[in-house]
């Protein structure tokens, strides 16, 4: 097994850092890392060893076949499920009082509850303990930012498969996460839809968000990330700058086959 | 319609439980006359003699009585665990036993109805007559169906006594083929049930039926059914009411019950008893200290 | 066939006189049951939530039993009832025997098991498809299976429908707690069953029409509510109407 170095300066500083650019910009610090974590269900075990670090900043996809583990790391690093061994760690953000950083997930299929969709908003924000009186105005900003504001009365699960997905994003963005985590978020969609999804994860990446995300569609990868993990029968074989890794030539076989085995969706 | 948020379900379920708390105090609060709980027996209940006396009773005193109606046998035990203030049943032996083991204070008779021996139209066993004895001897000869109550009821209690009495042997299995054995008769049935289904089992399938006749008079399901035997003295079928003993069981309202009981067996109270008439027919005699 | 008919015109003629002493019966069959289904709700409902969420040794058995009780006769439960509340029984002191109050005690027993059963196993399957994302969004375990039942209301209200059906058409329970006491604790089915016993067939059946005509006036009542505010249907498919 070869891994590649972690994460460079470069990839620390995200979009900012570009190819021969000597920016000496210190890394942004971490939030939640994972130092030889591992996930077991029983006789099965999901994720091997795995060490890594997730930034402010991190725009992270990752890739892998059906069955590696993306999942399970998603659900590992959003505390759903705990480490059968090794370690997870939170980092208080800057000047925070909290323990750790806010998150958000928006899965593949949204589970919406059934009731209007500003009310799906304002349950998120109320689990979220946001008060009362601050609610009201995060919902109406939240359903604006994804253009879902004329909708705001209608049952959530009246919505068609794209607005649902952008629902869910409105649901993350009104509790102003640190890190959204997103669970190969356009699967089950159309095209357009999945277009206007893509564009959302961007802009709330651009937001300041630290985003982590599961895809299987490279194409997606290459447009969103500045970083790539790919996941290989539980294990992390690469952990390495997106453009490096679509161009790399000494990539574990692994990650090379399975370069190859998908086809470049370039729309 | 969306309505339901979270905390709107918690008070959807704290109005659920005040909704509750009303429901169960109102009947409380609705209650406002005094009453007492009367243990009787399904068959008075039937005959329709409460709907007639209690109103009565209640102009002359201001008490409701509200009447549970069992089996005498379930009766007297109600009684025992001082669920009722007063039992009004009709088996002697086991009123005064009653008493005798310091559950109820004092027999008081107060009147009798009797029984009849109901059964086919056709009277396959050729019992009709006068003779209770006699008829039940012959129903034992024949291969007739008889329906006893089972249920430790006074009429049952009765039944029994009647069998006896007329030499036949209830526990002693009756050979086959053999009419003049004094055992148990081929068709005897027992059902575990009250007056009511007992008459609606022997109209459905023709059998003999020991009733008590204000039950009978009030009964509309006979089929061919009918009187066969009746005014035998030995039918007659004494009442007793008896107050709960307060030694026992301190919370029985003894004053109240005590009223009942005196009412009752008033010239007042037996006036009424004897006005209570079904189709012209008059069910209950009363007989109060004799 | 013909009691039968001869019963069905027995019964619109109850109805049309407007026998105050039959509406008494009717409004406190409505009563005891509606409020032995409303307490039997605020337990079952609970029960049947933190059962889909629990994780505690010997979980199958007790979902094992609450299933097996399903089938607990209502005679049973009456007797069990009325050996509590009697004078000689641990609560006799309460006066609660032959009152309305001990039926409603007796039908809430009754209906827990039913109400629990049926909401664990909604809750269970509400669960498999949402229990992540509610979990994601910070709701604990038995936060998430309440919000899961307001998420399923309309399939609770069928439940609880289904309760009332039980208890209201039931006879053992309150027969031997309430005594069947006229004017006191007399219901549809006690006078049904008294009427039986009578031998007046003909105005017991009309009775059993009476009690059935009411329970499906309040089934209709509910159906009207729920269609007026019925939720949206199932999720878009991909590729459905564009967003």
């Amino acid at each position: 097994m070869r891994t590649l170095a972690p994460p460079t300066l470069a990839a620390g500083a995200g979009a900012l850092a570009g190819p021969g650019t000597a920016v000496p910009v210190a890394d942004p610090p971490p939030l939640i890392s994972l130092q030889g974590a591992g996930v077991r269900f029983g006789p099965r075990e999901a994720l091997r060893d795995v060490t890594l670090q997730l930034r402010r900043g991190d725009r992270i996809a990752l890739v892998g076949a059906n069955g590696s583990g993306k999942t399970t790391l998603l659900r590992l690093l959003n505390g759903l499920v705990a480490p059968s061994s090794g370690q997870r760690r939170l980092h208080p953000p800057a000047g925070g009082a909290r323990r750790g950083p806010v998150t958000a997930m928006v899965f593949q299929r949204p589970f919406l509850l059934n009731f209007s969709a500003r009310r799906n908003l304002a349950l998120a924000l109320w689990l979220a303990g946001v008060p009362a009186a601050e609610r009201g105005a995060r919902v109406d900003e939240a359903l604006a930012r994804v253009g879902l504001l004329a909708q705001a009365a209608q049952p959530a699960r009246a919505l068609s498969g794209g607005q649902q997905q952008r629902l869910a994003l409105a649901r993350a963005w009104a509790v102003r996460p640190d890190i959204l985590f997103l669970d190969e978020p356009t699967a089950s969609l159309d095209p357009s839809a999945k277009r206007e999804v893509e564009a959302l994860v961007e802009a709330f990446g651009q937001a300041g968000m630290a985003l982590v995300m599961s895809t299987h569609n490279l194409g997606q990868a290459k447009r969103l990330a500045s970083r790539v993990l790919y996941l290989d029968a539980g294990r992390l074989l690469v952990d390495c700058p997106a453009d490096d890794f679509f161009r790399r030539t000494d990539l574990p076989p692994e990650a090379a086959q399975f370069l190859r085995g998908e086809l470049p969706w370039t729309s | 319609m969306d309505i339901l948020t979270p905390r709107r379900r918690l008070l959807g379920r704290a109005l659920a439980l005040a909704g509750l708390a009303l429901g169960l105090a109102a009947p409380a609060a609705r209650a406002q006359a005094p009453f007492i709980v009367m243990a009787s027996t399904t068959s008075t209940e039937q005959s329709g003699l409460f709907g007639h006396l209690l109103p009565a009773f209640k102009a002359a005193a201001g008490t409701d009585v509200r009447v549970v109606a069992l089996g005498t046998g379930q009766a007297l035990d109600m009684g025992r665990r001082g669920d009722a203030d007063l039992v009004f049943v009709h088996d002697q032996a086991a009123e005064e036993k009653f008493v005798a083991d310091g559950y109820g204070l004092k027999r008081l008779p107060v009147m009798y109805n009797d029984f009849v021996l109901v059964g086919p139209q056709a009277d396959p066993a050729g019992v009709r007559g006068q003779d209770v004895l006699a008829a039940l001897k012959k129903l034992a000869a024949s291969t007739a169906s008889f329906v006893s109550r089972g249920d430790k009821s006074g009429t049952h209690a009765a039944e029994l006594r009647y069998w006896k009495a007329a030499g036949i042997d209830l526990a002693a299995a009756r050979p086959a083929g053999d009419p003049s054995h004094a055992g148990r008769p081929a068709g005897y049935k027992e059902c575990g049930c009250g007056m009511g289904p007992a008459l609606n089992i022997a109209a459905s399938t023709g059998a003999y039926v020991l009733a008590d006749r204000g039950t009978w008079l009030s009964f509309k399901n006979r089929a061919d059914l009918q009187i066969l035997v009746q005014g035998d003295t030995r039918l007659f079928n004494q009442y007793g009411v008896i107050v709960v003993n307060p030694a026992r069981h301190p919370h029985v309202k003894q004053a109240l019950a005590q009223g009942f009981a005196d009412w009752v067996v008033s010239p007042a109270g037996q006036a009424a008893i004897a006005g209570y008439k079904i189709g012209g027919e008059q069910l209950f005699f009363p007989n109060a200290g004799r | 066939m013909d009691a039968l008919a001869q019963s069905l015109g027995l019964a619109l003629r109850l109805v049309a006189d407007a026998d105050p002493a039959l509406w008494r019966i009717v409004a406190l069959s409505l009563r005891v049951s509606g409020t032995a289904c409303a307490l039997g709700a605020g337990f079952g409902l609970l029960l049947g939530a933190w059962l889909a969420v629990a994780r505690f040794p010997g979980q199958g058995l007790v979902v094992g039993a609450l299933n097996t009780l399903l089938a607990l006769p209502s005679v049973v439960v009456g007797l069990l009832v009325y050996l509590l509340l009697s004078r000689s029984g641990p609560l006799g002191s309460w006066g609660l025997l032959f009152t309305p109050a001990a039926m409603v005690v007796a039908q809430s027993i009754l209906v827990v098991p039913l109400i629990a059963a049926l909401t664990r196993q909604l809750v269970a399957d509400a669960l498999r498809e949402g229990g992540d994302e509610l979990q994601a969004m910070g709701a604990g375990r038995l936060l998430s299976a309440l919000l899961l039942l307001a998420h399923q209301r309309l399939a609770v209200l069928t439940v609880l429908l289904t309760a009332f059906g039980r208890a209201v058409a039931e006879v053992g329970a309150v027969m031997v707690v309430g005594g069947n006491i006229d004017g006191v604790t007399r219901v549809m089915t006690t006078a049904i069953a008294l009427e039986t016993s009578k031998g007046d067939l003909p105005l017991a059946l009309a009775l059993g029409l009476v009690l059935l005509g009411v329970v499906a006036l309040v089934n209709l009542a509910v159906a009207l509510a729920r269609a007026r505010g019925a939720g949206a249907p199932g999720p878009a498919l991909a590729g459905a109407a564009a967003g």
